[in-house]
């Protein structure tokens, strides 16, 4: 495949940034999107221009360091990470637009890299269970019932990539927030902190500047664990119970 | 039930291996290693004992003490909330752009423990028997039983934390079993039970960034160690974001900072895992043990070209259910597999190992693949000469099962699989082919987790200790979380116990030196201005490790790839391509400074590989085999631990033995027949 590529530079956190187009040929169907950019990126190092940085570490679709906006779509059109996005999803001759996430609490640190540390913040106003080690009760003293078990699994498999926040018009992290809100207050040891953790981390997250949930809904398409939208509405329904219980 | 064999049964008419001395000339023989500190008396009471032992430090004093630990996986991350959570000052780096990124986050299987929840003769002993066997007798046995005795309280801590496990309908654990045994003691969390216990020891510890006790440095890379008057007292770290350098001091460091697994290029491991943190310790004195003991994983996808970048491998626990098989005859392997019927199909391992069958250990099923390639009787694309791969059939699970309970069991590995390949492994059956996975070498340490330099711990998948010559399924996890919650923490705070240390600033001559380390090599990649890019000797690195340090490995084919890496070594640092600068984010500069590691680290690999002339876990010496090809090992000779010492210039490394002693289990011919 031949293949025209338009992808963000920006020099660092400062600089304007712009578009620049690349060809490149000779890209096979097999490799993933990512194997395509190391393809330019070894074209570029040869020619004496500076290969492009972007995220990416376990290229397995697991670790949620990956973050490219193709085409206008967090990690493209399938519903996947962009490590696991292959070229069999492009046509010979296409030309790709090839963006950082877009969001303004995700600053560009150079090209394709975007800070997440937001996401850190968030989970740090209250994403856990305050368990100390060594003192863990005997597993199996506390039965959870498998499909409060399913439930919190399901949604305790959100990456943190950040996709949704870039998907969302408004740049809110809502479906990262309630995926949290939702695994942690599904399970009986989550329980004692629930509702102070709600409001902290809806305080944090709006602290970091993500925007408000509108209910799009580009979030929950967008995500490539296919959390649900409707962890927005647990999100809402236990800020609700917390503030009228004066949390 | 078949059982291993005493090593004196064993019938082979080969000369006694003590005559040869394959890696003469590559290496010094140093002194032995004695003490491990481990406690004498039962196996049972060791850890018990060392905790008791172990001295204490009062609450008000651990805040005047301080920790760095590097890396965020399982081992450093639980090490990191633990130690923080006690109260010490603790600074914790990662690589990543978050500590919740870590390669841990990437196992499928699942995670052991001897909780016996099924009552099928599970046991803190045979878990420890199982690992001891499973890692063909070359870990050592008092560190092994320890991770199985604490391997229970792992799962009570993760539940503790939220942690959303397998559950059966009456809201109790569940539990499957893995490669290599013969009881059901893995707990897991779907396919991604890493993600899953790396989420809660990265919130366990995010709890403790918000009270203050830990504070983090992401995209942070640990480029040299500071060993000032004897001690391990600090770092050098490049803030991979502006450039800068910058020094850490502490009263301790601990490096939690992974596998090595990517000198071969193309391994399981992520992009970014990297030996520079191990290595650079090495350099400045800590021995590096075992390095040639690399796990080749049997189930991973297949390589699809040139271009591969990494490999994705599918769990383990596929073996459960997915039958392997490959066609009886040569010219069916181009065939469509639904069309060989069943008495043209070899399932191989079923055929020579029945009684484990598809689950025998790994690198057993991984050498039999192998062998049914070489064979010529590999199924999928060719690649070089080879079509490399083999079939993992489902197709009687979901005869057996319905195709609802396969995919409730799998999904995810499945849509992977199917991602990654294009074909759909509910009709199709799965193509996989065995890939570098783990690595059970690492920095010798002793039984408190600390290496040859005072201060200096190591955990996890970092250091040599616990697996052996082969690593059984979902025992790395294991082996990861118990030494960051339940073994790091105890030892440590009796090195602690002398501390805090006599203070010493950036004008320190040891801090010194580090430093212009770090700022002379870096200018140096950037000032050789050849034509080669990182990746390229990356690649080619790679190609020799796994020709001539992979699966099997021969004497003369060990002395040609150290041959050809010296030369590699001297093109890379004359011919090297590095664009851009230091001060900024620069990813070539970050990988050339792992690549330049990699390459010294693959030499010392073929060397001790070339010196240990005996098959034994994940790795096949091909003098060294059984009238019917299986491994052979030679107690007599090589039961014990290579811990290699870093010399100057171009003086050979020196091997430090450490006899492996078993006092708790038989040292056993392993047989999975």
């Amino acid at each position: 495949m031949n293949l025209t590529l338009r992808i963000w530079r920006q020099a660092d956190a400062a600089d304007r940034g712009s578009l620049h187009t690349y060809e490149v040929s000779g890209i096979s169907q097999d490799m993933s999107f990512l194997e395509m950019l190391d393809v330019l990126n070894e074209q570029l190092n040869a020619n004496g221009e500076e290969p492009i940085a972007f995220d990416s570490d376990c290229r397995e679709g697991i670790c949620g360091t990956c973050s490219l906006m193709i085409n206008g779509e967090p990690h493209g059109p399938e519903v996947t990470t962009t490590c696991q996005l292959h070229m069999r999803s492009f046509k010979d001759g296409e030309t790709i637009t090839i963006e950082p996430w877009r969001a303004s609490a995700f600053p560009v640190i150079k090209d394709l890299v975007v800070d997440r540390g937001a996401f850190d913040r968030i989970i740090q106003s209250g994403g856990f269970i305050s368990a100390n080690t060594g003192s863990a009760p005997e597993a199996n003293s506390v039965p959870v019932p498998r499909d409060k078990a399913m439930r919190a699994f399901n949604v305790a498999t959100c990456i943190g990539c950040g996709a949704c926040v870039a998907a969302c018009p408004n740049g809110s992290a809502s479906l990262f927030l309630g995926a949290k809100i939702t695994h942690l207050g599904e399970l009986p040891q989550g329980q004692p902190e629930r509702w102070d953790r709600v409001v902290d981390m809806v305080g944090q997250h709006d602290y970091e500047g993500f925007g408000g949930c509108t209910n799009i809904g580009e979030c929950a398409a967008a995500c490539p664990k296919e959390i649900p939208l409707d962890v927005i509405s647990q999100l809402n329904k236990d800020l609700r119970t917390a503030m009228k219980h004066g949390h | 039930m078949p059982d291993t064999t005493l090593t004196s049964d064993r019938s082979h008419d080969e000369p006694s291996p003590g005559q040869y001395d394959d890696a003469a000339g590559y290496y010094t023989l140093g002194d032995p290693i004695v003490d491990t500190k481990a406690p004498q008396g039962p196996i049972a009471d060791r850890w018990q004992t060392r905790k008791f032992e172990a001295r204490l430090v009062n609450p008000a004093n651990r805040r005047k003490l301080s920790i760095i630990i590097v890396g965020t996986g399982l081992a450093g991350g639980a090490a990191a909330a633990t130690l923080g959570e006690a109260g010490y000052n603790v600074k914790s780096f990662c690589y990543q752009d978050s500590a919740r990124r870590a390669h841990s986050i990437a196992a499928q299987g699942g995670i052991n423990a001897a909780k016996n929840y099924k009552e099928d003769g599970d046991s803190v002993h045979r878990l420890f028997y199982d690992t001891v066997k499973g890692g063909d007798y070359r870990s050592r046995e008092s560190n092994v039983y320890r991770l199985a005795e604490v391997s229970v309280n792992i799962i009570d801590q993760c539940v503790a934390q939220g942690v959303p496990f397998a559950r059966e309908y009456g809201g109790l654990l569940d539990n499957r079993s893995f490669g290599g045994v013969q009881v059901s003691r893995t707990f897991y969390a779907r396919g991604q039970t890493g993600q899953q216990l790396l989420i809660g020891a990265y919130q366990a510890m995010q709890r403790q960034v918000a009270a203050g006790t830990v504070e983090e440095f992401t995209r942070h890379e640990m480029l040299e160690v500071i060993v000032a008057d004897g001690r391990a007292r600090g770092i050098i770290a490049r803030n991979m974001v502006t450039g800068e350098i910058e020094t850490h001091l502490a009263d301790v460091v601990v490096l939690a900072s992974g596998g090595y697994g990517n000198v071969f290029f193309l391994s399981t491991n992520a992009m970014g895992s990297n030996v520079t943190a191990a290595w650079r310790a090495h350099r400045k004195g800590a021995y590096m043990a075992n390095p040639c003991y690399t796990q080749i994983h049997p189930t991973c996808i297949p390589v699809s070209g040139d271009h591969q970048s990494k490999l994705t491998l599918m769990s383990e626990s596929l073996r459960n259910d997915g039958r392997i098989w490959v066609p009886k005859k040569k010219e069916d392997c181009t065939k469509d597999p639904r069309d060989i019927p069943e008495e043209d199909r070899d399932y191989y391992l079923e055929r020579i190992y029945p009684s484990f069958g598809n689950l025998v250990p790994r690198d057993i099923a991984s050498r039999q693949a192998k062998n049914m390639c070489d064979e010529g009787r590999g199924v999928g694309p060719m690649v070089g000469d080879f079509r490399r791969g083999v079939y993992l059939d489902f197709k009687d699970a979901i005869e057996r099962l319905g195709e609802d309970a396969v995919r409730e069991k799998y999904d995810n590995l499945f849509d992977m699989y199917e991602r990654i390949t294009g074909e759909n492994p509910y009709e199709v059956p799965m193509r996989i082919y065995p890939a570098v996975h783990y690595v059970m070498g690492g920095l010798w340490v002793d039984y408190d987790l600390q290496s040859t330099i005072p201060g200096l711990f190591v955990t996890g998948e970092a250091n040599f200790s616990d697996h052996g010559a082969n690593r059984l399924g979902a025992s790395a996890l294991m082996q990861g979380l118990a030494d960051g919650y339940f073994v790091l923490p105890h030892t440590i705070r009796d090195y602690l116990a002398d501390g805090p240390f006599d203070k010493i600033d950036e004008s320190h001559e040891a801090v010194v030196e580090a430093r212009k380390s770090v700022e002379d090599r870096i200018q140096k990649f950037l000032s050789i201005n050849g034509t080669r890019s990182v990746d390229s000797y990356h690649k080619e690195l790679g190609h020799i490790m796994w020709e001539y340090c992979g699966m099997e490995r021969t004497a003369e084919g060990l002395r040609k790839a150290i041959d050809m890496i010296r030369e590699l070594k001297a093109d890379f640092w004359s011919n090297l391509k590095v664009l851009g600068s230091a001060d900024t984010l620069n990813q070539s500069l970050e990988k050339a400074g792992r690549v330049a590691d990699f390459i010294e680290l693959g030499e010392l690999m073929c060397i001790d590989a070339l010196n240990r002339r005996e098959s034994c876990g994940g790795h096949f010496r091909a003098e060294s085999q059984t009238e019917d090809g299986e491994a052979l090992r030679h107690d007599d000779e090589f039961a014990y631990v290579a811990a290699w010492e870093f010399t100057e210039g171009d003086e050979p490394p020196i091997l430090h033995k450490e006899d492996l002693v078993y006092t708790a289990i038989e040292m056993k011919q392993r047989s999975y027949k």
